[in-house]
């Protein structure tokens, strides 16, 4: 699995992981994401386009992204999911909580309750 | 260290087919003279006029025969399963060995064992105690070293179920294989067990659990030979068999799903929980003074309805932050419409907010929290004001980063100091199998004084009993009802300590007194006692196939001070909060092991049943007794006996030179079959 980062307009960073998202490849996303929250770049879109496979341990490296997200005062939203992907999160519930955008570019475009005040 | 040679579960021992219908004729026969018999009981036996005997009597009469049914149940479909394929070659294992303050060398000796495994693995030994001298060791010899993420700092650890969780998210093998930190694995464990997986429902294989520092006799009952065989085989055949926590092999993809879903679940109820707060938090306010204005009350009515629509819009599956974003804009704009309307509100509730309980934005969203939040909140008297602004302020501190746990996945389930069991029926009722494998593969030790066991089986008693109380089985959607009763079986069985009481007592009461809970002649009773005893005693024999059972009916009944302190704990942890060494420290702090004691109530009623049955002869030869009662009492009172007598050299027992403390489940399930 190859990563790779993009940083849109408005500072909003995104991430793009190619390939077989599983427990192989999910260490090294969760740690990106850790590493990115570190920087300063507390808005995050993973964007999962060119994502072929989503494991749970997949999952759960976008759950503690979205945790550290959160915990600075930021988020973490999820665009561009496949099918495969949408199965999965469904399949967990998941989706409840990440909720699918449709690109990268619109995923911060709506005012969410996090945005207001910038904790 | 020698392994015992009696009662090696071996592998694969053909199932001959008369044995297996035999066994099936014999469930039958006893449930059917066994419902005979109680029937019998409840409709035409009572003594009324000793009801206070006679009632706890037949119901603790009721009570086992649940108890033989749900044995019943379990042996109907017992099996010994065919080998497993060959494991797939490229399959990734991450072998964890789990430790807190076990002494350096034992965990070095399972972690040499864990390396030596033939199948190819990577090794970590899950430090709790994070020692240098351990990380050392590890290094030394070439295998991982994990301890706690900084994360966890000023966090519930939740113990081995936490160890286990953290190392979850520091490592990537495909499969987990588990092990205590005294039980040494044979090297062919993984290439016997792997197989399983090829099946890709399966999320788990529990292997037995066998101790090698053993005496002949198994003066502690260390041994569970009914439990790891027939017990877990035939829970096994209803796809119910469980995880006992060490000896088994997980799917991770399994327990990461399980962590996933069940993140879900809480933070749905932690606003759920919120949403009713709020909900009465806002009928609250209807009665305060200022709620009689007519703006005032259709405020709090718009109010009302924007929480209803939330909780219609959460249960129809909007996502969370939808709907908590959505809430607070209406619950906002009907605060500020308010305020416009007539500033001299904001004088009057100046000094309420004042008073308001400090909930910071930040953090809220565990479960308890908002239960604690909402029950701050609901208990004072808000001005209408104040209370839409607490409820805005209750709604916007729900939040998903979970920042009361040190990570936002648990997929060992944290709900029970016998994390195993929970977790693997949550397993099942996500629709994952499980397997029980029967052959040993791995070699432990077991505690070898007389007070580490007593608190050993008092934890596995007390989490078995949270698990029954926090999750019952038999209201969990998504098992199968043979699944529930599967669990509930292994929950049930922990209360035979009530049970116990009861029949110490009833032959007490009639040799003192001549009182008789049964109200029947001798004839009458045995006719139907007799047979169901008979019969029920041959299912048994069969079940077992030749293991001793004895053992493991002695412990059952002797150990009912344990079982019935780990129920009365467990049930106050769960439903007060109390912690559940609240009972334990009081009463055994400073018994040294080995102390009379451990045993001082089994002792009392030793002593009790012998005064009593002297009384019952003395009583009889003065022509007051009734032969027949006293005979069958005095033969009740030897039973009684003969099963206390375990822990005579239980308590004389000195033990291997090994230590070390385990974790499994016991042959106490199965045992006190015998109703009556």
């Amino acid at each position: 699995m190859e990563l790779r980062e993009r940083t849109l307009p408005d500072g909003v960073a995104v991430v793009a992981p190619v390939g077989r998202l599983t427990m192989v490849g999910a260490p090294d996303l969760r740690g990106k994401l850790a590493e990115l929250v570190a920087d300063g770049h507390t808005r995050i879109v993973v964007d999962l386009s060119e994502v072929v496979f989503l494991d749970s341990s997949g999952l759960g490296a976008l759950v503690a992204g979205l945790k550290s997200a959160r915990q600075a005062g930021g988020d973490l939203r999820i665009a561009s999911a496949t099918e495969q992907v949408l199965l999965v999160l469904k399949l967990t519930s998941l989706d409840r909580v990440l909720e699918p955008h449709a690109t990268a570019e619109s995923a911060f475009a709506e005012l969410r309750p996090r945005d207001r005040g910038g904790r | 260290m020698t392994p015992r040679s009696d009662g090696e579960p071996v592998d694969a021992v053909p199932e001959s087919p008369a044995r297996v219908l035999l066994l099936k004729l014999l469930v039958l026969l006893t449930l059917t003279t066994g419902f005979i018999y109680i029937s019998w009981r409840w409709t035409a036996s009572l003594n009324f006029d000793a009801w206070w005997i006679a009632i706890p009597l037949v119901a603790a009469e009721t009570y086992s025969l649940i108890d033989v049914a749900l044995f019943g149940m379990t042996m109907w479909r017992a099996r010994q399963r065919p080998s497993p394929a060959e494991p797939s070659p490229s399959a990734t294992v991450d072998v964890f060995i789990t430790t807190y303050n076990e002494d350096v060398d034992l965990v070095m000796a399972t972690a040499r064992a864990a390396k030596a495994i033939r199948f190819p693995h990577r090794t970590y030994i899950l430090d709790d105690g994070a020692r240098a001298e351990m990380a050392r060791a590890a290094e030394q010899l070439g295998v991982g070293y994990i301890t706690r993420s900084p994360d966890w700092r000023n966090k519930p650890l939740h113990a081995k179920a936490g160890n286990i969780n953290n190392a979850l998210m520091q490592t990537d093998g495909e499969f987990l294989l588990i092990l205590d930190a005294d039980q040494i694995p044979r090297p062919e464990i993984l290439d016997r067990t792997l197989g399983y997986f090829d099946d890709p429902k399966v999320a788990l294989v529990q292997t037995p659990q066998r101790f090698t520092n053993v005496v002949a006799g198994d003066p502690l009952g260390s041994q569970a030979p009914l439990f790891y065989g027939p017990i877990q085989q035939g829970k096994d055949g209803w796809n119910a068999a469980f995880f006992c926590g060490s000896n088994a092999i997980l799917r991770r993809d399994a327990l990461m799903q399980l962590g996933i879903t069940r993140y879900v679940i809480e933070l749905e109820e932690a606003l759920e929980r919120a949403l009713r707060g709020a909900r009465r938090v806002i009928a609250r306010a209807r009665r305060h003074p200022a709620a009689s204005r007519a703006d005032v009350r259709a405020a709090l009515d718009d109010v009302q309805s924007a929480i209803v629509d939330a909780r219609r819009s959460l249960h129809g599956g909007r996502p969370i932050g939808r709907v908590t974003f959505e809430l607070q804009r209406r619950i906002g704009a009907i605060s500020s419409a308010l305020v416009e309307a007539d500033l001299t509100l904001i004088r009057a509730d100046l000094d309420a907010l004042r008073e308001l309980p400090v909930v910071s934005d930040e953090h809220v969203d565990t479960v308890s929290d908002v239960g604690t939040t909402v029950d701050r909140l609901t208990a004072r008297e808000l001005s209408p004001l104040g209370a839409i602004e607490s409820v805005q302020r209750l709604i916007r501190s729900l939040d998903v980063d979970r920042h009361e746990e040190a990570q936002p996945l648990m997929p060992l389930a944290t709900i029970s100091v016998t994390e195993d069991m929970a977790t693997s029926m949550r397993l099942h009722a996500l629709g994952w199998s499980s397997v029980y494998h029967h052959e040993t593969l791995a070699d432990g030790l077991a505690p070898d004084d007389l007070g580490t066991m007593l608190k050993q089986r008092l934890r596995w008693a007390q989490g078995t009993v949270q698990v029954m109380l926090r999750e019952n089985p038999l209201a969990k959607r998504g098992l199968s009802l043979a699944q529930r009763l599967m669990y509930f079986s292994t929950m049930w069985s922990y209360f035979s300590g009530f049970a116990a009481i009861v029949y110490f007592t009833a032959p007490v009461v009639f040799l003192l007194f001549g009182i008789l809970p049964v109200d029947t002649t001798a004839a009458e009773f045995f006719l139907r006692f007799l047979p169901f005893m008979i019969i029920n005693q041959l299912m048994f024999l069969v079940a077992s196939r030749g293991i001793s059972t004895w053992r493991g009916q002695q412990y059952s009944l002797a150990l009912f001070p344990v079982w019935n302190r780990a129920v009365v704990s467990a049930a106050g942890n769960v439903f007060a909060g109390r912690p559940l060494d609240f009972v334990v420290t009081a009463k055994s702090r400073q018994v040294s092991s080995g102390s009379w004691r451990l045993v001082r109530w089994q002792a009392l009623v030793a002593v009790v049943l012998v005064i009593a049955s002297v009384v019952g002869i003395v009583r009889l030869a003065l022509g007051v007794g009734e032969p027949i009662g006293t005979a069958v009492n005095l033969f009740w009172v030897v039973f009684d006996l003969l099963i206390l007598a375990v822990l005579v050299p239980a308590l004389r027992y000195r033990g291997y030179p090994e230590e070390g403390e385990t974790h499994s489940h016991d042959d106490t399930e199965g045992a006190a079959r015998g109703a009556a």
